[in-house]
């Protein structure tokens, strides 16, 4: 009986030492996926772009964010495009101007208020990401984004960035490079921009140049009248 | 209990349009095979317009359902006692259409394996999350009101059962509507008058269909309408198709005196090509008005032309909401107000749509389950109406 007994305890003392082998990596990915818990309140990831500066053609910000996350660079309507270069002309004066956009990580996202599994969220640095783990595929976020930020992958996925899992079937976006973010680096699209375009920072921090800008400056947030905060804000528009 | 039995459902005819159902089911599961194994990059479906073909099946589907439940409610809670005898055959087509929208809703998803996680993740700020108990507590509810009246012991229970139903069915619609309402991003969403659209559409196709099924039902069974009956049920069609009528046209209106919503009212209504014409001839001409003369004109009236009206109804049902979902996204998000705006992503431009063919076999299997839910119910289950003998 004793025998039987202590079969069974190595049997349960073996599977849940595997079951922790199985799940201990998964809590603490999950943990960083949700940042640096001492950043609550502190840290606000956002951009400032110069749209003064911003030259009409060039596509750099939107290469390197392609390289940068396995996209296809692909322009057709079911491709992924997480940045985009937009011309914009002004009906009444005809003035130009050429500027990058993307997910404009709001403070009330609506993508996150209308995602009926959670898979849309917000990190407490401002950052708004999707789950692929939770997201079914509804694209009502897509319906609900005001800036078109978001993207379906249409088909099977090859040569994926292991930084940057994507799913078919599944809704993305801009995730403002948060795996370079988390490791002390800024978004490929600032880094590549061959103007300084793109300016990235801390919009909580006082002492960041973005925050001291963002005071100095005259600024836009785009759909202002939804009053969304964004955290991506254009300069000269 | 012979009176029960419909010698007519023993016909090798109904074994013939069973294995039809069974047909279109497959057919539909076939596309989602296909959508699951290439993506949704074989539907016309894209990044601007992500809501396609199938939604406009699944939103019919589900707001008839909801609709559909009028006719019971009219009986049990309003007290009308001709249609008391329509009240289980009312709740079985819910129960059908309801089934038939989800299944195509669901396999529509990205992900449709992950069914299990929109059951166990619910986020509470979102309308889609709120739909889902309605969905469930809708077949539940609608079970249990059939119960009510199907057993004699439980008939007592049937008012307030009745009751509940009716409330839940137009929280129901309103949770379908706000789904569009809610939607602040898109010139066609986003409007406080769309849930009580929905609840008046609701109406209408919910009658439309049942009107066409009782009237198979009927013909199958060598039965004639009671002329004071269909006369009654004509004229409750015709308001429903006024009313609808009514708040489109008031939706519109309202957009046409916005000037921020001017040019999206102008592609709508005349310049969008398909979009204008679906909603003019499709809509209002062939889906209202043409309906309207067959159930009004003294000289029409009949149950020919009613049925007539009714599936023109429908047609007009899905000319609408193909208008709506489909129209509603091809026109650009307006980000740039007062610019003109391009890009590689489609802004500041019309995105064209062509429905593929798996999306429309996706929408007819939920269609087909709809019909196979009902084809059973009628032969199982005794549902066809009989006229009271005071009537």
């Amino acid at each position: 009986m004793s025998d039987i007994n202590l079969q069974r305890r190595n049997f349960l003392k073996t599977a849940a030492g595997a079951a922790m082998v199985t799940v201990a990596p998964g809590m603490l990915l999950f943990d960083v996926a949700h940042g640096n818990p001492q950043s609550v309140g502190k840290v606000r990831w956002g951009m400032l772009i110069d749209t003064a500066a911003c030259v009409p053609g060039c596509n750099d910000c939107v290469t390197a964010c392609n390289n940068e996350n396995g996209l296809s660079g692909g322009t057709a309507t079911t491709d992924s495009q997480w940045i985009r270069k937009i011309e914009i002309k002004d009906i009444s004066s005809r003035r130009e101007v050429s500027l990058p956009m993307m997910c404009q990580h709001c403070e009330s996202p609506p993508c996150v208020e209308v995602c009926p599994t959670g898979a849309s969220f917000k990190r407490v640095d401002g950052i708004v990401l999707v789950d692929k783990h939770l997201c079914i595929g509804c694209r009502y976020c897509m319906m609900a984004c005001p800036y078109k930020a978001r993207s379906f992958v249409h088909e099977p996925l090859q040569g994926q960035n292991p930084d940057v899992p994507r799913g078919k079937g599944t809704v993305e976006s801009c995730t403002l490079c948060v795996h370079r973010i988390d490791q002390g680096g800024k978004p490929a699209c600032a880094e590549a921009c061959p103007n300084k375009v793109i300016l990235f920072g801390d919009l909580n921090d006082p002492s960041s140049e973005i925050a001291q800008k963002l005071h100095s400056v005259s600024t836009t947030q785009l759909r202002a009248d939804l009053k969304l905060n964004t955290g991506v804000r254009y300069q000269g528009l | 209990m012979s009176s029960y039995t419909l010698p007519k459902l023993r016909s090798p005819l109904y074994y013939i349009l069973l294995a039809l159902g069974v047909l279109v089911v497959m057919v539909g599961l076939y596309a989602v095979y296909q959508m699951e194994h290439h993506g949704h990059i074989i539907t016309g479906m894209n990044n601007q317009i992500v809501w396609g073909m199938p939604h406009v099946f699944a939103i019919f589907l589900i707001v008839a359902a909801s609709g559909v439940l009028n006719i019971a409610a009219i009986g049990s809670v309003f007290g009308q006692v001709v249609y008391k005898p329509r009240a289980p055959l009312a709740g079985m087509l819910s129960i059908a259409m309801l089934a038939g929208g989800l299944f195509v809703l669901m396999l529509d998803l990205g992900r449709p394996d992950r069914v299990i996680v929109a059951a166990t993740n619910f986020n509470p700020t979102s309308v889609f999350a709120w739909n889902l108990p309605l969905y469930t507590g809708l077949f539940t509810l609608v079970a249990l009101y059939m119960w009510t009246l199907l057993e004699r012991r439980m008939n007592c229970w049937i008012k307030p059962v009745g009751l509940i139903v009716f409330t839940w069915r137009i929280l129901l619609t309103t949770g379908t509507g706000m789904i569009f309402a809610f939607l602040v991003a898109r010139q066609a969403y986003g409007s406080a008058i769309l849930p009580p659209l929905f609840i008046v559409m609701s109406f209408g196709w919910g009658m439309a269909v049942f009107f066409v099924v009782q009237s198979a039902i009927y013909k199958w069974n060598d039965r004639t309408h009671d002329p004071v009956i269909l006369s009654r049920m004509k004229n409750l069609l015709g308001i429903f198709v006024l009313g609808t009528l009514f708040l489109v046209a008031v939706y519109h209106l309202t957009n046409l005196y916005f000037a921020k919503q001017t040019d999206f009212e102008h592609f709508i209504l005349r310049d969008g090509g398909i979009y204008p014409w679906l909603f003019w001839t499709g809509y209002v001409v062939l889906g209202s008005l043409l309906p309207l003369l067959l159930i009004f004109h003294p000289s029409l009236g009949k149950v020919r032309c009613v049925v007539a009206a009714s599936l023109l109804v429908i047609l007009g049902s899905f000319s609408l909401l193909y208008v709506f979902i489909i129209g509603g996204q091809a026109f650009p998000l307006s980000i740039f107000p007062g610019y003109e705006v391009s890009s590689s992503f489609s802004d500041g431009a019309i995105t064209p749509y062509q429905p593929s063919v798996w999306e429309i076999m996706l929408g007819m299997g939920g269609v087909g389950v709809a019909f196979m839910i009902t084809a059973i119910g009628i032969r199982v289950l005794d549902f066809v109406p009989r006229e009271l003998p005071n009537n």
